[in-house]
């Protein structure tokens, strides 16, 4: 019965997605004020009718609903509540109810949260956000409903959740990572309106500043998440794996952090304004690009859902439709664009053209690195697969220069400044970037690594720039008095600044061994003696298996005690690893335990991985900065009606 | 030519003049970096190209990708450390692979499999990495495909 119910809530929701695209569009072309009044209601009708039919799904798996096809194929009795919680988003037809759920979310914040905006933007708005959602309910109604039944035989027992989902990481990163995908049709929304209204004024980028801003957040989060999830879960140690599933929520990433940038442009200085509503544009469609990427199984990946040809045909025709129909009205609307505000070569508008450019290459690089096998393929030129040096080469090449614009930018005047001012400044900033890096690799690793030299030195160099900078504006405004939007950029260069040197450490500096081991046996990595004390059972909710007990010294004192397991899961029949990690701020230990050899001794593999955390610890700071952007007192509902009504 | 014309002819043409050494940057990264995959039987007889043609066999020193089914009883580990060869075969020939460290959870004898690696011989690789995904039923979609000439489809119930 319940699932009947969301089933039939969905459907709701899914009539009023119709009503919601046509019947407020037909009151702004008429000026009808009542037919235009329907959006904001229509909008929240939807979000409680999906959040409703969410609730029956999550409802049917935690009584254990077998009847239910995605509940038999996904979850089990015997999995722990949380993890059933969880699997009703592990599977495709599930997680994209979850899409659903954020989808029609955002649209009920545009809904309540934009009263200051003149009637008839609100309006459009809420419909291009309603034409999406028909493009998504459809979808899922037509080809991948969640509510399906297994009646009349319907199994006692599930097939139960992938154990590798059965984590904490399961629970927040999808959610959060959808918020961010989805998030980005709001700044979509927002280009298409002004477009469509054809009124492309600098208020229009403040009013889409604040919601790319939370979008590109959660979106920050959701990876950086997913970046800690797969190094705790996998087992290998890695925190990046340039996955065409990790490159497809990355893309979207790098071009909406262009869109945040450009934005600021358009509205401080009304300039790059058709640029910034092609980036609006790009943004979304790289996110359903990913979406066609990740559920059409076209490529080979650890995170592919079950494949189904007929799902990638339907989520085709919806990107065709969005990129094909939103660049047919940029084309045509574009032309009209003007930006008023002119700039010289050496000025904060061009540094910020930079960061454009930078930021759009490098997701040209991830681009081609995920599409190239496939097209290699469907025309016959046989399979391929493009390594991770690729990507870590190019990306390598961009980050250099785009660290060093970004230290400077910051200072440099809008409009004009004079390249004079800028001599002794950087040169005196690289000196001691270079000093304190070196003093730093040297004090800490006794050994010179020229690549995790240069991340560390463009990190440091970040940091000393942004100080610089804010110690600068300290002599005009107090430091009280500043936006919170000022903070929330040093703040957030000051985590990318935390996430390159993290990134440029860990790369070089990790050591790792494989070792065959019986107990009581020793081996020493990076100054640390690992003993094998014993092996023990370990048994689970819904597992059982072997945990390695070892005992970490360094220098004679003891440093950790690690439970390394092994894990199987008789449901599924799967074997998994669960490694041993004792985190630290400044190294990582990690363990995992391989097989059992046949002379019962074990397989292990030691790592030892410095300032890896640091790569989280930016990815939470940056995300943190992108939220702080909405509190800024521009941005608060009565500012925008007082902007409005000027 | 007016200042504003010249100031964006000189964007114009710096952007341009990146992306192009951008795009020449990239190419010469995707040249060292792109792995063929192959089956055990296109290393030993070349691939297979249709309308009779068979392509050229893969050079000694080649970085590739295989993947192939591991042959029962061919697994052999070494007494001392972590070394482990086994053969891979897909429709009859079998193709050695050398290994050191841990297999994967999923590494059975009748697995599917994917390794990456060099050839160092007509027909040994030694693997950099070993690759099983975590589903009894799963066998890698592109050896599926070249095996059966079917894509793999989940059991349904």
């Amino acid at each position: 019965m319940i699932p009947e119910l969301g089933n039939f809530a969905l459907y709701i929701a899914f009539a009023l997605s119709i009503l919601l695209s046509i019947f407020p569009a037909i009151g702004v072309r008429q000026n009808n004020a009542r037919l235009m009044a329907m959006a904001p209601n229509l909008s929240i009708g939807l979000f409680v009718f999906t959040l409703f039919s969410f609730s029956c799904l999550v409802y049917a798996f935690l009584t254990d609903d077998f009847t239910v096809v995605n509940v038999a194929q996904n979850s089990n009795s015997a999995l722990p509540n949380q993890y059933k919680f969880a699997a009703s988003f592990g599977s495709h037809e599930g997680s994209f109810l979850l899409w659903l759920l954020m989808q029609s979310g955002w649209l009920f914040a545009v809904a309540i949260m934009s009263k200051g905006l003149p009637v008839d933007m609100r309006t459009r708005i809420l419909t291009v956000l309603g034409w999406v959602c028909v493009g998504f309910y459809a979808y899922i109604i037509i080809s991948s409903n969640p509510f399906e039944r297994t009646l009349p035989y319907f199994p006692v027992d599930g097939r139960d959740l992938n154990p590798l989902l059965q984590d904490i990481g399961m629970i927040i990163h999808p959610p959060l990572l959808y918020m961010g995908y989805v998030g980005l049709s709001v700044s979509f929304a927002f280009a298409i309106a002004a477009l469509l209204s054809g009124n492309l004024d600098s208020t229009w980028a403040k009013w889409s500043r604040p919601w790319t801003a939370a979008a590109w957040a959660f979106l920050t989060l959701g990876i950086t998440v997913g970046s800690w999830w797969a190094y705790s879960e996998l087992g290998w140690g890695g925190w990046w794996f340039w996955d065409p599933v990790e490159n497809a929520s990355f893309m979207p990433w790098l071009v909406a952090t262009a869109l945040l940038h450009s934005l600021a442009v358009s509205e401080k200085r009304n300039a790059f304004k058709s640029w910034t509503v092609f980036l609006a544009i790009a943004a979304f469609s790289l996110s359903l690009l990913g979406t066609f990427l990740v559920r059409s199984g076209v490529i080979v990946s650890v995170h592919a859902f079950a494949s189904d040809p007929e799902r990638g045909i339907f989520i085709l025709i919806l990107l065709a439709l969005v990129i094909g129909g939103s660049l047919l009205l940029y084309s045509l609307r574009a032309g009209n664009i003007k930006s008023f505000g002119k700039f010289s070569i050496f000025s904060r508008e061009s540094m910020l053209w930079g960061n454009n450019v930078l930021l759009i290459a490098a997701t040209m690089v991830v681009l081609m690195g995920t599409l190239l096998p496939l097209v290699h393929k469907e025309i016959g030129l046989g399979t391929i697969s493009i390594g991770e040096p690729f990507f870590n080469q190019m990306f390598t090449y961009l980050i250099v220069p785009f660290a060093l614009l970004l230290g400077i930018a910051p200072l440099v005047r809008w409009k004009q400044d004079k390249l004079n001012n800028f001599v002794t400044k950087p040169v005196v900033v690289i000196i001691s970037s270079v000093v304190l890096t070196l003093l730093w690799l040297k004090v800490e690793f006794n050994d010179i690594n020229l690549l995790a030299a240069l991340g560390t030195c463009l990190a440091v160099w970040v940091v000393l720039f942004t100080l610089l900078e804010l110690k600068q504006t300290s002599k005009k405004v107090s430091l009280f008095k500043l936006p919170l939007s000022h903070y929330s950029m040093s703040l957030g260069h000051i985590g990318l600044a935390f996430v390159i040197a993290g990134v440029a450490l860990t790369s070089q500096y990790s050591v790792e061994r494989d070792v065959k081991m019986n107990t009581g046996d020793s081996a020493e990595l990076r100054g640390y003696q690992f003993t094998f004390d014993k092996i023990k059972n370990i048994e689970g909710p819904n597992y059982d298996g072997w945990a390695a007990v070892i005992s970490v010294t360094k220098q004679d004192k003891p440093v950790a005690t690690m439970l390394a397991e092994k894990r199987f899961y008789p449901v599924q029949r799967n074997t998994m690893t669960e490694a041993a990690i004792d985190d630290g701020f400044f190294r990582d230990i990690y363990i995992s335990l391989g097989e059992r050899l046949p002379d019962g001794a074990w397989a292990l593999r030691l790592y030892v991985k410095p300032y890896v955390r640091w790569i989280w610890l930016g990815g939470i700071i940056v995300a943190f900065a992108g939220g702080l952007t909405l509190f800024d007192r521009r941005y608060r509902n009565k500012n925008v009606a007082k902007v409005t009504a000027q | 030519m007016n200042p504003r014309r010249k100031k964006r002819l000189f964007i114009i043409a710096a952007s341009i003049s990146f992306l192009g050494a951008a795009t020449g940057l990239m190419l010469y990264g995707l040249s060292q970096n792109i792995d063929l995959f192959y089956t055990p039987s296109e290393i030993l007889q070349g691939k297979d190209l249709g309308n009779g043609k068979i392509g050229a066999k893969p050079q000694i020193g080649q970085r590739l990708r295989i993947g192939g089914m591991v042959v029962e009883g061919s697994v052999v580990r070494s007494e001392h450390n972590l070394d482990v060869s086994f053969r891979l075969t897909d429709t009859g020939p079998e193709v050695t692979v050398k290994y050191t460290g841990i297999l994967p959870d999923l590494f059975r004898e009748g697995q599917g499999i994917v390794a990456q690696g060099i050839l160092i011989s007509a027909d040994t690789i030694e693997a950099t990495e070993v690759l099983a995904k975590h589903d009894e039923e799963y066998m890698p979609p592109e050896l599926a495909e070249k095996m059966k000439g079917i894509k793999h489809v989940k059991p349904e119930y």
